[in-house]
């Protein structure tokens, strides 16, 4: 009954560089943070340390990747795409390259740590670059998916990865395929499009709702970039309102790639739950979850006022 | 090879580009012409015709913004047709204003953000030795260039993982856009830099295209090497050489004739 998402994709990186032979993976220093180091103790030959040095990391990802190989670069979310943001846009972005940059320990969850560590605007800031797919699973079982998907896909790809253990959202069965979001409950009145750890509260707050009579779908939009126009338009025909719910800033992230594309709708109702443009502090996920308003409870208030 | 008639084509093959071009970096691209030649001609295993040739040696320009140089011995060794050279920097032409390998035969690699070539040649020579390839990656920094931190991050791991297969090659023309490097920002002495970043390093006239060739050919075991050329910024043509103003000027037509009559025949 669920894991950690990080430890899920260091089991997951192992299952794969089994059968492809191409796969790298590079670390800066955090390998038993971000999950890497099950790699390592198994690969040792295809796994490489560049210390606390986020910049190199990313150019190191680029030139393997121009030389035929399919690299994992980790580290935590906020010096990945932060830090190394320039080097990830000229020599990954714009060069086109196959590097799978997986960041964890991204959002408000990275809890305790406190506000330097958590990165509540990598999704707008990877999401904006030409040529870069962006992928938030939202639970171990889906995260195993979503990086045997990227592995497979090729060209850039920022995959976000939350720090803490989840309950399992998604089936061994559910199809995981990049760009196609998930319906993984049917509904009628409103939509609640999630991703990452939201999924869950999402779920959770149409529960609430199911009791005040209030019937909603609930989507996994595990994919946010590029982000299932068609899945939308038809949420939006079929629903009064769409609510998108995001442990990210609302400035740039799945609200934001929502509203892009109803924008082009007439009579389109969206709401987002999200990180009103704030850092983070230190305390515990649930904690933080709660004074950002990123609860099922929020959701379901957000919805109760705008229906 | 007269490798002093090729650098005079070289050099007027620059000025011809930058002038069509209207813009462009001058001095920079005159300043690494015998680096380039000693690579090209000498130096590397290449072969035009395989641009991709696994085996091939790699050549990072990671000071991009002179790739007019590097355009010019491309075209030259018969990577692309020669006349794509009067297009470059415009709308209808492949030869970006930074190199681009998605749009030109026999570049390695994406550069024009300072650093970001020694982080991928580092890349590129670790990526070699994961495959067990025997080639070569040279990289070619600007002295300004080496005030960003990517630089040292790159060095620091290139020594780390023992990469005897990469070369650092610093055009130290002394020259940067705001002024000189001791006005801008110091890099002191970037040969002890260099030997306490564990690299083995080497100081030759960057214009002398037999001294580079013989540095770049000096065989190294288990630690990356470090080949400083002292050049002249501008180089070849007396109005612009060791004058920062012409970083990134182009000439115009009546200083392009007197720059070429400048370099002769």
């Amino acid at each position: 009954m669920g894991k950690a998402i990080r430890e899920a994709y260091g089991e997951a990186i192992c299952e794969i560089a089994k059968e492809n032979e191409k796969i790298v993976v590079f670390d800066a220093d955090l390998a038993s943070a971000t999950q890497t180091i099950k790699f390592k103790n198994e690969y040792g030959d295809r796994f490489f340390d560049l210390g606390i040095a986020e910049a190199n990391l990313m150019g190191t990802a680029a030139a393997f990747a121009r030389e035929g190989l399919i690299p994992f670069a980790s580290t935590f979310a906020v010096f990945g795409a932060g830090r190394a943001f320039e080097i990830i846009r000229n020599s990954i972005a714009y060069t086109n390259l196959n590097v799978k940059i997986a960041l964890t320990h991204a959002g408000l969850s990275v809890g305790e740590d406190g506000g330097s560590h958590q990165s509540v605007e990598d999704i707008a800031i990877m999401r904006v670059l030409p040529n870069m797919t962006v992928v938030v699973p939202c639970d171990a079982i889906e995260t195993k998916k979503a990086v045997r998907a990227v592995a497979e896909f090729v060209g850039p790809t920022y995959l976000r990865l939350a720090r803490p253990v989840v309950e399992d959202m998604t089936k061994d069965t559910t199809e995981f395929k990049i760009g196609k979001g998930i319906v993984l409950r049917e509904g009628k009145d409103v939509c609640l499009i999630a991703c990452g750890l939201m999924v869950k509260e999402a779920i959770m707050a149409r529960e609430e709702l199911k009791k005040e009579g209030i019937d909603a779908y609930v989507i996994n939009m595990h994919t946010i970039k590029p982000i299932d126009v068609d899945l939308i338009n038809e949420m939006n025909k079929k629903c009064k309102l769409i609510v998108t719910c995001e442990e990210h800033s609302i400035i740039g992230g799945l609200g934001s790639a929502v509203a892009e594309v109803m924008v082009n709708e007439p009579h389109a109702k969206l709401k987002m739950v999200g990180v009103k443009d704030k850092f983070g502090h230190s305390g515990l996920p649930n904690q933080l979850f709660e004074e950002y308003g990123l609860t099922y409870k929020h959701i379901v208030d957000l919805v109760r006022r705008s229906i | 090879m007269d490798f002093e008639k090729k650098s005079k084509e070289i050099r007027k093959t620059i000025l011809q580009m930058i002038h069509d071009a209207k813009s462009g970096h001058t001095g920079g691209s005159l300043s690494c012409v015998e680096i380039l030649i000693a690579l090209y001609y000498d130096v590397m295993n290449i072969d035009p015709k395989n641009p991709e040739w696994d085996l091939r040696d790699r050549f990072i320009m990671s000071k991009g913004h002179s790739c007019p140089a590097l355009y010019a011995v491309l075209a030259d060794k018969g990577y692309f047709d020669k006349s794509e050279l009067s297009k470059f920097r415009k709308i209808d032409g492949h030869l970006q204003g930074h190199p681009d390998f998605r749009k030109v035969k026999g570049v390695d690699m994406n550069t024009g953000s300072l650093g970001q070539g020694a982080s991928i040649a580092f890349g590129m020579a670790l990526a070699s030795k994961y495959k067990h390839n025997k080639n070569k990656v040279y990289v070619l920094l600007g002295d300004g260039e080496c005030q960003e931190g990517l630089v040292w991050e790159a060095a620091m791991a290139a020594s780390h993982y023992k990469l005897d297969n990469l070369t650092f090659i610093l055009d130290h023309n002394g020259l940067q856009i705001d002024g000189t490097n001791d006005e801008v920002m110091s890099l002191g002495d970037i040969m002890k830099k260099f030997e306490a970043f564990g690299f083995s390093t080497y100081k030759v006239d960057g214009h002398n295209t037999n001294d580079i060739i013989s540095a770049l050919k000096e065989e190294v075991s288990y630690k990356p090497k470090f080949v400083c050329c002292e050049t002249v910024k501008g180089k070849g043509v007396d109005f612009m050489e060791n004058n920062y103003k012409w970083h990134g000027k182009a000439p115009n037509d009546e200083e392009l004739e007197k720059a070429l009559k400048c370099i002769g025949d």
